[in-house]
Protein backbone atom coordinates (compact mmCIF):
# COMPACT_ATOMS: atom_id res chain seq x y z
CA UNK A 1 0.00 0.00 0.00
CA UNK A 2 3.11 2.61 0.69
CA UNK A 3 5.67 3.63 -1.56
CA UNK A 4 8.92 1.52 -0.13
CA UNK A 5 10.48 3.72 2.18
CA UNK A 6 13.86 2.23 2.69
CA UNK A 7 15.75 4.16 0.85
CA UNK A 8 14.43 7.24 3.29
CA UNK A 9 15.99 8.24 7.04
CA UNK A 10 14.63 6.33 9.42
CA UNK A 11 12.10 8.31 11.77
CA UNK A 12 13.06 8.13 15.35
CA UNK A 13 10.86 10.06 17.97
CA UNK A 14 9.30 11.75 15.55
CA UNK A 15 12.59 13.09 13.70
CA UNK A 16 14.58 12.13 10.88
CA UNK A 17 17.89 10.56 11.74
CA UNK A 18 20.11 12.05 9.13
CA UNK A 19 23.80 10.67 8.94
CA UNK A 20 25.52 13.19 6.33
CA UNK A 21 28.68 11.44 5.96
CA UNK A 22 26.48 8.03 4.74
CA UNK A 23 26.58 9.50 1.01
CA UNK A 24 22.72 8.98 1.16
CA UNK A 25 22.39 12.80 1.53
CA UNK A 26 22.78 16.01 -0.02
CA UNK A 27 22.84 19.41 1.29
CA UNK A 28 21.45 22.33 -1.09
CA UNK A 29 21.19 25.94 -0.49
CA UNK A 30 18.20 27.04 -2.15
CA UNK A 31 18.57 31.11 -2.30
CA UNK A 32 19.59 34.13 -0.91
CA UNK A 33 19.76 34.45 -4.66
CA UNK A 34 17.34 32.14 -6.45
CA UNK A 35 14.44 33.19 -8.83
CA UNK A 36 11.94 31.15 -6.85
CA UNK A 37 12.77 32.88 -3.44
CA UNK A 38 10.62 35.94 -3.10
CA UNK A 39 13.42 38.29 -1.42
CA UNK A 40 16.70 37.68 0.08
CA UNK A 41 16.29 34.26 1.83
CA UNK A 42 18.02 30.98 2.38
CA UNK A 43 16.94 27.49 2.49
CA UNK A 44 19.24 25.02 3.66
CA UNK A 45 18.12 21.85 2.40
CA UNK A 46 18.71 18.54 3.04
CA UNK A 47 17.71 16.32 0.26
CA UNK A 48 17.65 12.24 -0.22
CA UNK A 49 17.21 11.82 -4.09
CA UNK A 50 14.90 14.64 -5.17
CA UNK A 51 13.50 14.44 -1.70
CA UNK A 52 14.01 17.31 0.83
CA UNK A 53 14.17 15.45 4.57
CA UNK A 54 15.07 18.68 6.20
CA UNK A 55 14.93 22.19 5.93
CA UNK A 56 16.28 24.82 7.89
CA UNK A 57 15.06 28.78 6.94
CA UNK A 58 18.32 31.49 6.97
CA UNK A 59 16.93 34.97 6.95
CA UNK A 60 19.93 38.30 7.65
CA UNK A 61 20.45 39.44 4.18
CA UNK A 62 18.30 42.02 4.04
CA UNK A 63 18.32 43.26 8.00
CA UNK A 64 18.17 46.78 8.15
CA UNK A 65 17.64 47.19 11.67
CA UNK A 66 14.61 49.38 11.25
CA UNK A 67 13.16 48.95 14.86
CA UNK A 68 16.72 49.96 16.26
CA UNK A 69 16.63 53.07 13.57
CA UNK A 70 13.34 54.35 14.99
CA UNK A 71 14.16 54.29 18.55
CA UNK A 72 16.74 57.24 17.89
CA UNK A 73 14.48 59.76 15.31
CA UNK A 74 11.87 61.71 15.93
CA UNK A 75 8.14 60.48 15.26
CA UNK A 76 7.79 62.06 11.93
CA UNK A 77 11.25 61.64 11.03
CA UNK A 78 9.95 57.84 10.54
CA UNK A 79 7.53 57.97 8.44
CA UNK A 80 9.25 57.87 5.54
CA UNK A 81 11.44 54.76 7.22
CA UNK A 82 8.11 52.46 8.30
CA UNK A 83 6.93 52.26 4.20
CA UNK A 84 10.71 50.66 3.13
CA UNK A 85 10.06 47.60 5.72
CA UNK A 86 7.95 46.01 2.74
CA UNK A 87 8.71 46.63 -0.84
CA UNK A 88 5.60 44.85 -2.64
CA UNK A 89 2.91 46.53 0.05
CA UNK A 90 4.52 49.22 1.88
CA UNK A 91 1.12 50.91 2.53
CA UNK A 92 -0.09 48.71 5.00
CA UNK A 93 3.15 50.00 7.02
CA UNK A 94 2.22 53.82 6.43
CA UNK A 95 -1.35 52.97 8.06
CA UNK A 96 -0.46 51.33 10.80
CA UNK A 97 2.05 53.07 12.05
CA UNK A 98 0.52 56.66 11.09
CA UNK A 99 -2.35 54.60 13.35
CA UNK A 100 -0.48 53.68 16.38
CA UNK A 101 0.74 57.17 17.37
CA UNK A 102 -2.52 58.77 16.23
CA UNK A 103 -4.16 56.59 18.94
CA UNK A 104 -1.13 57.13 21.67
CA UNK A 105 -1.44 60.98 20.66
CA UNK A 106 -5.08 61.16 20.90
CA UNK A 107 -5.49 62.29 17.20
CA UNK A 108 -8.99 61.79 15.14
CA UNK A 109 -8.71 62.07 11.32
CA UNK A 110 -11.45 63.57 9.29
CA UNK A 111 -13.90 60.56 7.58
CA UNK A 112 -12.66 61.57 4.22
CA UNK A 113 -8.95 60.78 5.31
CA UNK A 114 -10.00 57.69 6.44
CA UNK A 115 -12.00 56.67 2.65
CA UNK A 116 -8.97 57.97 1.11
CA UNK A 117 -6.67 55.53 3.42
CA UNK A 118 -9.19 52.45 2.58
CA UNK A 119 -8.78 53.40 -0.94
CA UNK A 120 -5.14 53.16 -1.15
CA UNK A 121 -4.67 49.98 1.19
CA UNK A 122 -6.99 48.27 -1.26
CA UNK A 123 -4.96 49.19 -4.53
CA UNK A 124 -1.77 48.20 -2.68
CA UNK A 125 -3.18 44.89 -1.85
CA UNK A 126 -4.36 44.08 -5.46
CA UNK A 127 -0.99 45.30 -6.80
CA UNK A 128 1.02 43.10 -4.04
CA UNK A 129 -0.98 40.47 -5.66
CA UNK A 130 -0.65 40.67 -9.13
CA UNK A 131 3.39 40.82 -7.99
CA UNK A 132 2.50 37.50 -6.22
CA UNK A 133 0.64 35.31 -8.52
CA UNK A 134 3.50 36.36 -11.38
CA UNK A 135 6.24 34.81 -8.68
CA UNK A 136 4.02 32.08 -8.34
CA UNK A 137 3.24 31.14 -11.68
CA UNK A 138 6.97 31.92 -12.10
CA UNK A 139 8.00 29.18 -9.63
CA UNK A 140 6.01 26.56 -11.57
CA UNK A 141 7.79 27.38 -14.73
CA UNK A 142 4.95 29.78 -16.34
CA UNK A 143 7.04 32.77 -16.72
CA UNK A 144 4.46 35.05 -18.96
CA UNK A 145 2.19 35.30 -16.71
CA UNK A 146 4.85 37.16 -14.13
CA UNK A 147 5.17 39.17 -17.09
CA UNK A 148 1.37 40.43 -17.79
CA UNK A 149 1.17 40.60 -14.07
CA UNK A 150 3.99 42.82 -13.48
CA UNK A 151 3.46 44.69 -16.26
CA UNK A 152 -0.47 45.33 -14.59
CA UNK A 153 0.73 45.79 -11.53
CA UNK A 154 3.21 48.86 -13.04
CA UNK A 155 -0.14 50.13 -14.34
CA UNK A 156 -1.45 50.02 -10.56
CA UNK A 157 1.99 51.98 -9.87
CA UNK A 158 1.52 54.99 -12.14
CA UNK A 159 -2.14 55.73 -10.62
CA UNK A 160 -0.16 55.56 -7.04
CA UNK A 161 2.41 58.29 -9.00
CA UNK A 162 -0.38 60.20 -9.52
CA UNK A 163 -2.33 60.43 -5.93
CA UNK A 164 1.02 60.84 -4.12
CA UNK A 165 4.40 60.70 -6.27
CA UNK A 166 5.93 57.93 -5.50
CA UNK A 167 5.70 54.93 -7.68
CA UNK A 168 6.98 52.17 -4.93
CA UNK A 169 7.05 54.13 -1.69
CA UNK A 170 4.14 56.54 -1.28
CA UNK A 171 4.52 57.73 1.76
CA UNK A 172 0.52 59.52 1.69
CA UNK A 173 -0.69 57.79 4.80
CA UNK A 174 0.88 60.88 7.00
CA UNK A 175 0.14 60.96 10.58
CA UNK A 176 -3.19 63.11 10.98
CA UNK A 177 -5.08 62.08 7.78
CA UNK A 178 -3.56 61.58 3.89
CA UNK A 179 -1.61 64.11 1.85
CA UNK A 180 -3.25 64.55 -0.78
CA UNK A 181 -6.52 64.53 -2.58
CA UNK A 182 -6.84 62.53 -5.71
CA UNK A 183 -6.00 64.02 -8.59
CA UNK A 184 -8.71 65.32 -12.02
CA UNK A 185 -9.95 62.20 -13.77
CA UNK A 186 -8.24 59.76 -11.48
CA UNK A 187 -11.59 57.93 -11.20
CA UNK A 188 -11.96 57.48 -14.76
CA UNK A 189 -8.12 56.25 -15.17
CA UNK A 190 -8.86 53.91 -11.96
CA UNK A 191 -11.36 52.39 -13.64
CA UNK A 192 -9.51 51.33 -17.42
CA UNK A 193 -6.84 49.92 -14.95
CA UNK A 194 -9.27 47.80 -13.55
CA UNK A 195 -10.73 46.83 -16.18
CA UNK A 196 -7.73 45.57 -18.13
CA UNK A 197 -7.06 43.55 -14.58
CA UNK A 198 -9.88 42.34 -14.61
CA UNK A 199 -9.34 41.15 -17.95
CA UNK A 200 -5.86 39.88 -17.23
CA UNK A 201 -7.35 37.92 -14.57
CA UNK A 202 -9.26 35.82 -17.00
CA UNK A 203 -6.57 35.43 -18.99
CA UNK A 204 -4.56 34.30 -15.86
CA UNK A 205 -7.45 31.94 -14.95
CA UNK A 206 -7.29 29.78 -18.68
CA UNK A 207 -3.31 29.93 -18.40
CA UNK A 208 -2.85 29.24 -14.43
CA UNK A 209 -5.71 28.01 -12.99
CA UNK A 210 -7.36 25.87 -15.79
CA UNK A 211 -3.26 24.21 -16.60
CA UNK A 212 -3.41 20.53 -16.14
CA UNK A 213 0.33 20.71 -15.41
CA UNK A 214 -0.49 23.61 -12.87
CA UNK A 215 -2.85 21.47 -11.42
CA UNK A 216 -1.34 18.10 -11.03
CA UNK A 217 1.71 19.98 -9.11
CA UNK A 218 -0.04 22.24 -6.64
CA UNK A 219 -3.22 20.33 -5.85
CA UNK A 220 -1.99 18.07 -2.86
CA UNK A 221 1.12 20.38 -2.24
CA UNK A 222 1.82 22.10 1.25
CA UNK A 223 -1.36 20.94 2.91
CA UNK A 224 -2.31 22.77 6.10
CA UNK A 225 -4.60 20.98 8.46
CA UNK A 226 -6.83 22.86 10.69
CA UNK A 227 -5.09 21.75 14.12
CA UNK A 228 -2.06 23.68 12.55
CA UNK A 229 -3.20 26.90 12.50
CA UNK A 230 -3.11 27.51 15.57
CA UNK A 231 -0.21 25.88 16.99
CA UNK A 232 1.74 27.68 14.26
CA UNK A 233 -0.06 31.13 14.63
CA UNK A 234 -1.19 30.67 10.47
CA UNK A 235 -3.42 34.03 9.56
CA UNK A 236 -4.66 35.50 6.42
CA UNK A 237 -5.65 33.83 3.23
CA UNK A 238 -3.42 30.43 3.96
CA UNK A 239 -5.66 30.12 6.96
CA UNK A 240 -8.77 31.26 4.81
CA UNK A 241 -7.58 28.01 2.03
CA UNK A 242 -7.96 25.86 5.57
CA UNK A 243 -11.89 26.90 5.86
CA UNK A 244 -10.94 29.32 9.17
CA UNK A 245 -12.55 32.41 8.73
CA UNK A 246 -9.91 34.52 9.76
CA UNK A 247 -9.90 38.62 8.41
CA UNK A 248 -8.99 41.76 10.06
CA UNK A 249 -11.01 43.75 7.74
CA UNK A 250 -14.25 41.92 9.18
CA UNK A 251 -12.89 40.39 12.76
CA UNK A 252 -11.84 43.72 13.94
CA UNK A 253 -12.66 46.88 11.40
CA UNK A 254 -10.57 49.27 10.92
CA UNK A 255 -10.93 52.58 8.97
CA UNK A 256 -14.22 52.33 6.37
CA UNK A 257 -14.01 48.57 5.98
CA UNK A 258 -17.17 48.24 8.45
CA UNK A 259 -19.10 49.87 5.49
CA UNK A 260 -18.06 47.98 2.43
CA UNK A 261 -19.80 44.92 1.48
CA UNK A 262 -17.62 41.90 1.29
CA UNK A 263 -17.17 38.82 3.14
CA UNK A 264 -14.37 37.07 3.87
CA UNK A 265 -13.20 34.27 1.12
CA UNK A 266 -12.18 30.46 2.30
CA UNK A 267 -11.64 27.55 0.74
CA UNK A 268 -11.49 24.11 2.16
CA UNK A 269 -8.23 21.77 0.81
CA UNK A 270 -5.93 24.49 2.03
CA UNK A 271 -3.22 22.64 -0.47
CA UNK A 272 -1.49 25.24 -2.83
CA UNK A 273 -3.81 25.26 -5.55
CA UNK A 274 -6.43 26.30 -2.69
CA UNK A 275 -4.23 29.05 -2.06
CA UNK A 276 -4.14 30.26 -5.36
CA UNK A 277 -7.70 30.01 -5.69
CA UNK A 278 -8.37 32.02 -2.56
CA UNK A 279 -5.98 35.13 -3.21
CA UNK A 280 -7.58 34.91 -7.37
CA UNK A 281 -10.81 35.34 -5.76
CA UNK A 282 -9.18 37.99 -3.19
CA UNK A 283 -8.10 40.07 -6.14
CA UNK A 284 -11.43 40.66 -7.57
CA UNK A 285 -12.99 41.60 -3.81
CA UNK A 286 -10.37 43.60 -3.95
CA UNK A 287 -11.32 45.21 -7.25
CA UNK A 288 -15.36 45.79 -6.09
CA UNK A 289 -14.27 47.31 -2.78
CA UNK A 290 -12.15 50.07 -5.05
CA UNK A 291 -15.36 50.53 -6.83
CA UNK A 292 -17.27 50.93 -3.61
CA UNK A 293 -14.99 52.97 -2.00
CA UNK A 294 -14.81 55.20 -5.05
CA UNK A 295 -18.05 56.46 -4.60
CA UNK A 296 -17.31 57.87 -0.95
CA UNK A 297 -14.57 59.65 -2.25
CA UNK A 298 -15.27 63.83 -2.24
CA UNK A 299 -12.19 66.31 -2.99
CA UNK A 300 -13.94 68.99 -1.32
CA UNK A 301 -13.73 67.90 1.94
CA UNK A 302 -11.19 68.48 5.03
CA UNK A 303 -8.10 65.14 4.67
CA UNK A 304 -5.44 66.45 7.52
CA UNK A 305 -6.09 66.93 11.09
CA UNK A 306 -3.85 69.97 11.93
CA UNK A 307 -0.45 68.52 14.27
CA UNK A 308 1.25 69.96 16.74
CA UNK A 309 5.01 71.43 15.39
CA UNK A 310 5.92 68.03 14.68
CA UNK A 311 9.74 68.87 15.07
CA UNK A 312 9.10 68.60 18.74
CA UNK A 313 6.04 66.63 18.86
CA UNK A 314 6.26 64.66 22.10
CA UNK A 315 3.61 61.73 22.37
CA UNK A 316 2.23 61.23 25.91
CA UNK A 317 3.89 57.88 27.62
CA UNK A 318 1.72 54.56 26.54
CA UNK A 319 1.81 51.53 24.55
CA UNK A 320 -0.48 49.99 22.08
CA UNK A 321 -0.94 47.43 19.36
CA UNK A 322 -2.66 48.13 16.05
CA UNK A 323 -3.44 45.89 12.94
CA UNK A 324 -4.85 45.60 9.60
CA UNK A 325 -4.99 42.60 7.25
CA UNK A 326 -2.22 42.58 4.71
CA UNK A 327 -2.14 40.19 1.72
CA UNK A 328 0.36 37.57 3.67
CA UNK A 329 -2.48 38.01 7.22
CA UNK A 330 -2.04 39.99 10.43
CA UNK A 331 0.19 42.62 9.79
CA UNK A 332 0.32 44.70 13.18
CA UNK A 333 2.71 47.71 14.81
CA UNK A 334 3.32 47.41 18.52
CA UNK A 335 4.35 50.57 19.33
CA UNK A 336 5.57 51.74 23.25
CA UNK A 337 6.16 55.70 24.10
CA UNK A 338 7.88 57.30 26.91
CA UNK A 339 6.62 60.93 26.71
CA UNK A 340 9.33 61.61 24.52
CA UNK A 341 10.14 62.92 21.32
CA UNK A 342 11.38 59.71 20.44
CA UNK A 343 9.37 56.45 20.27
CA UNK A 344 10.53 53.93 22.71
CA UNK A 345 9.95 51.07 21.11
CA UNK A 346 8.87 50.11 17.49
CA UNK A 347 7.55 46.47 16.75
CA UNK A 348 6.78 45.27 13.88
CA UNK A 349 4.88 41.93 13.52
CA UNK A 350 4.59 40.44 10.03
CA UNK A 351 2.68 37.76 9.41
CA UNK A 352 5.68 36.14 7.55
CA UNK A 353 7.69 35.75 10.65
CA UNK A 354 5.94 32.59 11.50
CA UNK A 355 5.23 31.50 8.09
CA UNK A 356 8.59 31.46 6.64
CA UNK A 357 10.24 29.79 9.74
CA UNK A 358 8.40 27.79 12.03
CA UNK A 359 5.51 27.07 9.65
CA UNK A 360 7.77 26.34 6.14
CA UNK A 361 10.39 24.56 7.49
CA UNK A 362 7.84 21.73 9.08
CA UNK A 363 5.93 22.00 5.42
CA UNK A 364 8.85 21.34 3.46
CA UNK A 365 9.83 18.07 4.24
CA UNK A 366 8.96 15.40 1.74
CA UNK A 367 8.39 17.81 -0.70
CA UNK A 368 9.57 17.27 -4.21
CA UNK A 369 13.16 19.66 -4.96
CA UNK A 370 11.49 21.14 -7.67
CA UNK A 371 8.00 22.18 -5.70
CA UNK A 372 9.87 24.02 -2.89
CA UNK A 373 9.96 27.23 -4.79
CA UNK A 374 6.23 26.56 -5.13
CA UNK A 375 5.43 25.87 -1.82
CA UNK A 376 7.41 28.93 -0.43
CA UNK A 377 5.46 31.26 -3.11
CA UNK A 378 1.97 29.33 -1.72
CA UNK A 379 2.63 30.69 1.48
CA UNK A 380 3.88 34.30 0.40
CA UNK A 381 6.54 34.79 2.17
CA UNK A 382 8.21 39.03 2.09
CA UNK A 383 11.60 38.00 4.14
CA UNK A 384 12.14 41.95 4.90
CA UNK A 385 8.81 41.31 7.67
CA UNK A 386 10.75 38.70 9.38
CA UNK A 387 13.98 41.09 9.84
CA UNK A 388 12.70 44.44 10.26
CA UNK B 1 -13.03 41.87 29.28
CA UNK B 2 -13.31 43.04 32.61
CA UNK B 3 -15.10 39.93 33.37
CA UNK B 4 -11.94 38.21 32.35
CA UNK B 5 -9.76 39.91 34.03
CA UNK B 6 -11.74 39.48 37.27
CA UNK B 7 -11.31 36.10 37.15
CA UNK B 8 -7.50 36.11 36.39
CA UNK B 9 -7.14 38.33 39.19
CA UNK B 10 -8.80 35.23 41.57
CA UNK B 11 -5.97 32.73 40.61
CA UNK B 12 -3.09 34.85 39.40
CA UNK B 13 -1.16 37.94 40.65
CA UNK B 14 -1.84 40.22 38.24
CA UNK B 15 -1.35 44.54 38.27
CA UNK B 16 -1.12 47.40 36.19
CA UNK B 17 -4.32 46.68 34.05
CA UNK B 18 -4.77 49.21 31.45
CA UNK B 19 -7.84 49.05 29.13
CA UNK B 20 -5.59 50.56 26.08
CA UNK B 21 -9.47 49.87 23.40
CA UNK B 22 -12.59 47.97 23.91
CA UNK B 23 -10.20 45.14 22.09
CA UNK B 24 -7.43 45.72 24.08
CA UNK B 25 -5.98 45.86 26.74
CA UNK B 26 -2.73 44.84 28.76
CA UNK B 27 -1.72 43.48 32.06
CA UNK B 28 1.32 43.16 34.23
CA UNK B 29 2.30 39.45 35.75
CA UNK B 30 4.98 38.40 37.68
CA UNK B 31 7.61 36.53 36.12
CA UNK B 32 7.11 33.05 38.15
CA UNK B 33 3.34 32.88 37.30
CA UNK B 34 3.90 34.42 33.56
CA UNK B 35 3.97 30.57 31.52
CA UNK B 36 0.80 29.17 34.04
CA UNK B 37 -1.31 32.65 33.01
CA UNK B 38 -0.51 32.35 29.90
CA UNK B 39 -1.08 28.91 29.62
CA UNK B 40 -4.35 29.20 31.23
CA UNK B 41 -5.20 31.90 28.99
CA UNK B 42 -4.62 30.06 25.98
CA UNK B 43 -6.54 26.35 27.19
CA UNK B 44 -9.42 27.74 29.12
CA UNK B 45 -9.86 31.33 27.79
CA UNK B 46 -9.71 30.62 23.99
CA UNK B 47 -6.69 33.12 23.82
CA UNK B 48 -5.36 30.49 21.35
CA UNK B 49 -3.12 33.15 19.27
CA UNK B 50 0.09 34.00 20.01
CA UNK B 51 0.45 37.47 18.13
CA UNK B 52 4.37 38.05 19.19
CA UNK B 53 6.86 38.17 21.41
CA UNK B 54 9.06 40.94 22.18
CA UNK B 55 10.86 43.21 24.50
CA UNK B 56 11.20 46.81 25.55
CA UNK B 57 14.09 47.74 27.23
CA UNK B 58 12.82 50.17 30.37
CA UNK B 59 16.99 50.84 31.31
CA UNK B 60 15.89 53.59 33.81
CA UNK B 61 14.40 50.75 35.96
CA UNK B 62 16.42 48.07 35.31
CA UNK B 63 14.27 45.91 33.30
CA UNK B 64 13.40 44.14 30.09
CA UNK B 65 9.66 44.32 29.83
CA UNK B 66 8.91 41.29 27.97
CA UNK B 67 4.90 41.28 25.57
CA UNK B 68 3.55 38.30 25.48
CA UNK B 69 0.32 39.82 22.59
CA UNK B 70 -2.29 36.98 23.04
CA UNK B 71 -5.51 36.81 20.74
CA UNK B 72 -9.07 35.54 21.31
CA UNK B 73 -11.04 34.71 17.98
CA UNK B 74 -14.14 34.15 19.27
CA UNK B 75 -14.63 37.35 21.17
CA UNK B 76 -11.72 39.23 18.94
CA UNK B 77 -9.56 40.60 21.45
CA UNK B 78 -6.29 41.24 22.25
CA UNK B 79 -4.34 40.95 25.29
CA UNK B 80 -1.06 41.80 26.00
CA UNK B 81 0.53 40.23 29.24
CA UNK B 82 3.92 42.45 30.22
CA UNK B 83 6.78 40.42 32.42
CA UNK B 84 9.25 42.46 33.85
CA UNK B 85 12.49 40.59 33.83
CA UNK B 86 15.51 41.82 35.71
CA UNK B 87 17.99 44.00 33.24
CA UNK B 88 21.42 42.14 35.14
CA UNK B 89 20.25 38.38 34.99
CA UNK B 90 17.80 38.63 31.43
CA UNK B 91 16.42 34.70 31.63
CA UNK B 92 12.85 33.76 31.65
CA UNK B 93 11.07 30.43 30.99
CA UNK B 94 10.41 28.84 27.64
CA UNK B 95 6.95 28.96 25.68
CA UNK B 96 7.70 27.15 22.92
CA UNK B 97 5.64 23.87 23.68
CA UNK B 98 2.56 26.11 23.84
CA UNK B 99 3.44 27.54 20.06
CA UNK B 100 5.70 26.44 17.11
CA UNK B 101 6.64 29.60 16.20
CA UNK B 102 7.63 31.05 19.62
CA UNK B 103 10.82 29.30 19.35
CA UNK B 104 11.81 31.75 16.38
CA UNK B 105 10.51 34.72 18.47
CA UNK B 106 12.74 33.26 21.95
CA UNK B 107 15.64 32.98 19.14
CA UNK B 108 15.50 36.61 17.86
CA UNK B 109 14.88 37.99 21.79
CA UNK B 110 18.33 36.10 22.67
CA UNK B 111 20.30 37.51 19.56
CA UNK B 112 18.81 41.32 20.03
CA UNK B 113 18.19 41.57 23.77
CA UNK B 114 20.46 38.95 24.95
CA UNK B 115 17.22 37.35 27.46
CA UNK B 116 18.01 34.02 27.63
CA UNK B 117 15.28 31.10 27.45
CA UNK B 118 17.05 28.24 28.51
CA UNK B 119 15.41 24.86 26.38
CA UNK B 120 13.96 26.65 23.62
CA UNK B 121 14.92 25.15 20.75
CA UNK B 122 18.17 26.62 18.50
CA UNK B 123 17.83 29.67 21.30
CA UNK B 124 21.48 29.69 20.70
CA UNK B 125 22.21 29.78 17.04
CA UNK B 126 22.63 33.09 15.91
CA UNK B 127 19.01 34.36 13.98
CA UNK B 128 20.07 37.84 11.68
CA UNK B 129 23.72 38.67 13.18
CA UNK B 130 25.52 35.86 12.03
CA UNK B 131 29.37 36.75 14.20
CA UNK B 132 28.29 39.11 16.30
CA UNK B 133 30.66 39.76 19.10
CA UNK B 134 29.22 42.93 20.91
CA UNK B 135 26.62 43.84 23.04
CA UNK B 136 22.77 42.76 21.88
CA UNK B 137 22.04 45.43 19.50
CA UNK B 138 18.46 46.32 20.64
CA UNK B 139 19.68 47.14 24.01
CA UNK B 140 19.00 50.79 24.72
CA UNK B 141 22.80 51.47 25.77
CA UNK B 142 24.17 50.04 22.27
CA UNK B 143 25.45 53.25 20.54
CA UNK B 144 24.73 52.55 16.84
CA UNK B 145 26.43 55.62 15.47
CA UNK B 146 29.91 54.98 18.06
CA UNK B 147 29.63 50.84 16.52
CA UNK B 148 30.26 52.29 12.89
CA UNK B 149 32.81 54.76 13.26
CA UNK B 150 34.88 52.59 15.20
CA UNK B 151 33.99 49.09 13.00
CA UNK B 152 34.06 50.43 9.76
CA UNK B 153 36.86 52.47 7.96
CA UNK B 154 35.31 55.99 8.03
CA UNK B 155 35.52 57.14 4.15
CA UNK B 156 35.24 60.48 2.99
CA UNK B 157 32.39 62.41 1.73
CA UNK B 158 32.05 63.49 -1.48
CA UNK B 159 33.38 66.47 -2.67
CA UNK B 160 31.44 69.22 -2.66
CA UNK B 161 30.86 72.47 -4.58
CA UNK B 162 28.98 74.91 -5.07
CA UNK B 163 26.31 74.66 -7.55
CA UNK B 164 26.17 78.19 -8.89
CA UNK B 165 30.38 79.06 -9.32
CA UNK B 166 30.64 75.20 -10.04
CA UNK B 167 28.23 75.34 -13.01
CA UNK B 168 29.43 79.07 -14.24
CA UNK B 169 33.32 77.77 -14.43
CA UNK B 170 31.84 74.26 -16.99
CA UNK B 171 29.60 76.32 -19.14
CA UNK B 172 31.74 79.35 -19.13
CA UNK B 173 35.15 78.42 -18.85
CA UNK B 174 36.99 81.08 -19.83
CA UNK B 175 35.12 83.66 -17.53
CA UNK B 176 33.28 85.69 -20.04
CA UNK B 177 29.47 85.65 -18.61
Amino acid sequence: MFADRSKYPEIVNGKAVIDLDSGKYLKLWQGPQHPGVTGNMALELTVCGDEVVECKTHVGYLHRGFEKLMERRKFIQNFPIVCRICVPEPDTNEYLYAAAIEELAGIEIPEQAKWLRTLNLEMSRLASFLMWIGGHAGAFGLGPVGQWAVTHRDYMLDLFEEISGGRVYHMYMIPGGVRNILPEGFDRRLENTLQKIEKLLGEIEKVLLDNAVYKMRAKGLGIITKDMIDRYGVVGPIARAAGVKRDVRKDSPYLMYEHLDFEAITGTKSDAYERLLVRYREMFQSIDLIRQIMKHIDGSKNIHTKLPNVLHWKIPAGETYVKAESTRGEYGYYVVTDGSEFPRRVYVRGPSYTHAVALLEDLIVNVNLADVAGLMTSLHTYPPEIER
Amino acid sequence: MQELINRLKSQFKISNVNHQRPDLTFITVNKKLAVALITYLRDFEKFTHLVFLTAVDRIEDNQFQLTYMLHNYDSHRDLGVRVLIDRKKPEMDTIHHLWKQAGTYQRELKEMFGIDFPGSPGVDESFILEGWDNIPPMRRDFDTKKYSEETYFPRPGRESRDPETYMKSKLYPEGDA
